[in-house]
């Protein structure tokens, strides 16, 4: 089966190994990922304002080139995700943007594209047996703390990947994997996110509050789909590695080389 | 030709503020056949009606027609003063000139110009009406209570007590319903078994109430007077009338891991089982998906040691026809489930509870014997954080919560924290509302106690978010009054969960023709004028199964209702809608298309002889209407092909006159 | 409310989206708010000043760039009035002036560490200019 594929800037760039080890697995599992041509940065954010359309363009590109594929759009990094699908959401819901897009855009886009995140791919399209049958290095009951963070799950009215209060699909994929997973309260509670860059030391303790709850837990790894998440969460932990969940996933398939991200 | 009298009511200026009712008079006077046109201020008066009864005298009137209010008010009182007058009722038409037309208009041209045309239109009918008699059918005197909680119980006491025979159908083991299960009740701090078991031990002792335990109703036919009921008692596995009740079986079955629905699986009770030590039947009940003997044929304990011999493993579920005169519907509620609100971590932790849970927890009968002991780790909690309006005045999404309040939250609520703080004064309690609504008699007393007698913490705003930490509940929420955001490290929180109808409800509302709203909560005849009766004629509504009300509400309508249903079953005959369809033999084609859409069943076909032209007899297959079945939707009216069907009253041409008169 | 405030609110409200008559004064978004601390106004006030008219404290408040975006206002409001994006459409209307950007380019160098990604400069960047 083959998809269209936004991998987004970051990882590009910084986050290569959500990158390399999102294809790699996905072939593994029988997907290919085919990167949309000429991409263009999805910007991060999604806009909230119904007036803003030039930021969100980019988004609706990809989603015209997957639907000229005739595929569903899968995109790993949680905030490429989010602003994709906010945005297939607001052309299919919002008919005064969509029109206000359609007419700086050289086709009609209507919204009729599938998005899907890595996480939905691996979850609805894969299937959690087939990925079971795929491992080679399980986990052997190591425990994982999945984090999820805000932008995969909220506005859940839009995103409807879990629920949004008691997610399970990263912990269905780390069972799947042959881990157990650490259900703690923070792990959709906010990282901090962009504030970062205006007040790092209220990023910090957002971001605190996500490790320490983790681990007291009892949880060895801190797995995460969005780059900014693990750049803050990495700042407060320095004794408990927090990796992309894709690199765990090409743990346990067996093809996680070092090297591979360089 | 009909000598019609038009009368014109101002209702004050309801009617006289936007439309000119003496033009109305005035441009009625010249329709075909009105002979007579008059305005008054109030119609509906003695005064009124008096003029009307004068007025068919002194013109020899043959048809009335009145441009008042909605024939919903006072369609009944006009018939009722034309049958004075020594004329048939049914040739009275009433023009809503009030709520179609006054209520709805601003501008006083335009709102008579309507008016005259309503007018008009009820002239033109009244021209085609004939004289009506309602046929009557007998009723059965006999009620069927549907629910067997404290709404159900009151009527049906009510009713036996009248002398009339009662069946109430519960789908539970034992009548008690949700009542049972609470521990106290608010504003008197009564127990609340100790005022129900008595009335639960006088239904099983009134010779008139049967009680249909374990059992559901399956079908429902005919119409008020004469209910066809269909109830399915469901194989309980053993013989209710030889149980005792001893309890051996319960005690010596080894099947002891059933989560206890009574109370709300937080302790566990055997597969044969008897609720609670005062239920109603107090008979013991098998639970088949659980029972060894059952399923696989290996154990047969409870029948070993049963010295009555009433385990019967070969019981069948049993239909019983039965039938009624009336139906009351006391179906009740439930709280919602907390699954779409897990950011208070209900599904994470067993330490975050429902109010109903709290209930049991504090029951001398419940899963703790009555000590407050939070369920995780069975210690005392010392900071409990209740949570208010938990999916109630919820509209954010439908899946979600409800729309409406339900009404006893705050009033339990305080009633919790009261007893906490009674019983446990080393207790820190905190109560987040968005408002407390206490308009009862003795409420918000009985609230503000909480807060100064007991010093509950009551702190305008809501919780966030519980975070399960450890063997703590970290709670984050608003202090709005003082525009803060607090921290309080709880070890057990208590949400109100909202309350929602029984799932049974809607099919039951489909079976009986009854109408529901959205919330699927029964719709009364009337919200003010008629609010225990159900817009379906004989079928009459108790407690929640309408709305959301606390204990006394609920018995003031069960009692409501049972008066209802009394003066029904006092009858020994009905008066019928005589409004009903009927068909033309000649016409009828016998396509069956008016049985299919009938709803009531009021329709069936026969065969019967025609002597043809040519004076051979053919035999035809026409379509019938039972009278007394027959509500006069007109369905069938409207379904059938060869115009044989037709409503009286609302015959076609009568309705296509009134709409020629309307766009003439 | 003079006309120019009047302006501000109507437009704050259309190009947000949010109604804040559904607000039925619970306080479950401020409840649930990360950024609490760091707020001078909270996602209820926001509301309520929105509705009043009350706009300029907000325009020239701080919390406009604490707002995390996470969110979670929205999903927990139980009238679904969406508190952050009101925040959002307030921060919009302070950026888009002339000179309102938060962030300067000229300012980013100094802001960048080793393992910052991408990410966090183009959404700081949507977030804090135009």
């Amino acid at each position: 089966m083959k998809v269209s594929y936004f991998p987004g800037c970051t990882l590009k760039n910084k986050a290569k190994q959500l990158d390399i080890y999102a294809r790699k697995c996905a072939e593994v599992l029988g997907i290919t990922l085919e990167e949309i041509e000429a991409w263009q940065c999805c910007g991060g954010v999604f806009t909230t304002s119904r007036d803003e359309v030039a930021t969100k363009l980019s988004s609706v590109r990809a989603l015209q080139a997957a639907k000229e594929k005739e595929q569903v759009l899968v995109s790993v990094c949680s905030a490429c995700h989010n602003v994709i699908k906010q945005t297939n959401h607001a052309m299919q819901n919002d008919t005064e943007f969509a029109d206000r897009v359609n007419r700086y855009n050289d086709v009609e886009y209507d919204g009729s594209t599938k998005v899907y995140h890595y996480l939905e791919m691996l979850r609805d399209l894969v299937g959690m047996d087939k990925i079971k049958e795929k491992v080679v290095n399980p986990l052997n009951g190591e425990k994982i703390a999945a984090y999820y963070g805000c932008l995969l799950l909220r506005p859940n009215s839009v995103m409807q990947m879990d629920d949004p209060e008691n997610p399970t699909i990263i912990e269905d994929i780390i069972k799947a994997l042959g881990g157990v997973p650490v259900i703690y309260p923070y792990r959709n509670e906010c990282c901090g996110g962009y504030v970062t860059m205006d007040d790092p030391e209220f990023s910090r303790k957002k971001s605190e509050n996500v490790v320490v709850s983790a681990k007291n837990g009892g949880a060895s790894r801190i797995i995460t789909a969005c780059p900014l998440c693990k750049y803050n969460l990495d700042k407060q932990a320095p004794d408990i590695p927090v990796v992309y969940l894709t690199e765990l996933l090409a743990e346990a398939l067996g093809v996680k080389e070092d090297g591979d991200e360089r | 030709m009909q000598r019609i009298g038009v009368f014109v009511c101002w209702c004050g200026s309801n009617i006289a503020g936007t439309v000119d009712v003496q033009a109305v008079s005035e441009a009625l006077k010249n329709e075909p056949g009105v002979v007579f046109s008059a305005n008054y201020q109030y119609m509906c008066s003695q005064a009124g009606q008096n003029m009307i009864i004068e007025a068919v005298k002194e013109h020899n009137l043959t048809g009335i027609v009145v441009c008042s209010c909605s024939p919903r008010m006072h369609e009944a009182t006009f018939r009722k003063t034309a049958a004075a007058a020594g004329l048939n009722p049914y040739m009275v038409e009433i023009a809503n000139i009030r709520e179609q037309c006054s209520w709805v208009h601003k501008d006083m041209l335009t709102g008579t110009e309507k008016a005259i045309i309503l007018g008009k239109a009820a002239v033109a009918k009244v021209n085609l009406n004939t004289p009506l008699v309602a046929g009557e059918t007998p009723v059965t005197k006999r009620a069927l209570v549907i629910g067997g909680g404290i709404a159900g119980i009151q009527t049906a006491l009510d009713i036996a007590e009248a002398g009339f025979p009662v069946d109430i159908v519960e789908t539970k083991p034992t009548i008690g319903g949700k009542m049972a299960q609470l521990d106290k009740t608010f504003p008197t701090l009564d127990c609340a078994a100790c005022i129900l078991t008595p009335k639960m031990v006088d239904v099983a002792q009134n010779e008139n109430i049967r009680i249909f335990s374990y059992s559901e109703v399956t079908e429902v036919k005919g119409f008020v007077g004469n209910f066809d009921v269909t109830v399915k008692k469901k194989a309980r596995y053993v013989n209710e009338d030889i149980c005792t009740g001893c309890g051996a079986c319960v005690e010596k079955c080894p099947m002891k891991k059933v989560p206890n629905e009574f109370n709300l699986n937080m302790d566990n009770r055997s597969a044969i089982y008897i609720p609670f030590a005062q239920a109603v039947p107090k008979v013991a009940t098998i639970d088949p998906n659980h029972c060894n003997m059952l399923k696989n044929g290996r154990c047969g304990v409870c029948s070993k040691v049963c010295a009555a011999g009433a385990i019967d493993y070969k019981q069948k579920d049993e239909y019983i026809q039965e039938k009624y005169g009336a139906i009351v519907v006391a179906t009740g509620f439930n709280p919602i489930s907390m699954d779409k609100f897990d950011e208070y971590a209900y599904n994470q932790s067993k330490d975050v509870i429902t109010s109903l849970e709290f209930e049991r927890l504090t029951n001398a009968a419940g899963p703790t014997a009555g000590k407050l002991l939070r369920p995780s780790d069975l210690k005392h909690p010392h900071t409990i954080v209740f949570v208010q309006c938990v999916g109630s005045r919820c509209a954010a999404c439908a899946e979600k919560g409800k729309e409406y309040c339900s009404k006893i939250c705050c009033m339990y609520t305080a009633k919790h924290a009261m007893l906490t703080r009674d019983k446990y004064p080393d207790t820190e309690v905190y109560v987040f509302y968005i408002d407390v609504r206490t308009p009862g008699k003795s409420f918000d007393e009985f609230y503000r106690r909480a807060v100064e007698e007991y010093g509950v913490h009551y702190i305008k705003g809501m919780v966030g978010k519980v975070f399960p930490e450890g063997d703590k509940l970290k709670v984050q929420a608003s202090d709005l009054l003082n525009n803060k955001q607090l921290h309080i490290d709880a070890d057990l929180v208590v949400l109100a969960a909202a309350i929602e109808p029984d799932k049974s409800a809607r099919p039951l509302a489909t079976m009986l023709t009854a109408s529901m709203d959205t919330n699927d909560f029964f719709t009364e005849a009337h919200p003010k004028l008629r609010p225990v009766e159900s817009p379906t004629a004989g079928v009459f509504l108790s407690g929640t199964c309408q709305g959301p009300k606390d204990i006394p509400e609920t018995v003031s309508q069960a009692s409501a209702a049972a008066a209802k249903v009394i003066s029904l079953l006092v009858k020994d005959k009905l008066k019928g809608n005589p409004c009903v369809a009927s068909s033309d033999e000649l016409m009828c084609n016998g396509c069956s298309s008016c049985e299919r859409v009938c709803p009531y069943g009021a329709i069936t076909y026969e065969d019967k002889e025609f002597r043809m032209p040519d004076r051979t007899v053919a035999i035809r297959r026409v379509a019938k209407v039972n009278p007394a079945v027959c509500q006069g939707c007109g369905c069938c009216t409207v379904v059938c092909p060869s115009g044989a069907m037709d409503l009286r009253g609302f015959a076609n041409r009568q309705i296509i006159a009134e709409v020629d008169a309307i766009c003439k | 409310m003079n006309d120019k405030l009047k302006n501000t609110r109507d437009e704050i409200v259309r190009i947000s989206g949010v109604n804040p008559k559904k607000c039925m004064k619970c306080g479950k978004c401020t409840a649930t708010c990360p950024a609490f601390d760091e707020m001078e106004y909270h996602p209820h006030q926001f509301v309520a000043m929105v509705e009043n008219g009350d706009i300029q404290p907000l325009l020239e408040s701080e919390s406009l760039y604490r707002c995390l975006s996470c969110f979670a206002c929205v999903d927990r409001c139980p009238r679904g009035v969406e508190p952050a994006k009101l925040v959002e459409a307030v921060r919009l209307t302070v950026i888009r002036k002339k000179g309102g950007n938060r962030l300067k380019t000229d300012d980013i160098p100094a802001l960048l560490d080793e393992n910052i990604p991408q990410q966090a400069l183009v959404s700081a960047l949507r977030k804090y200019a135009k």
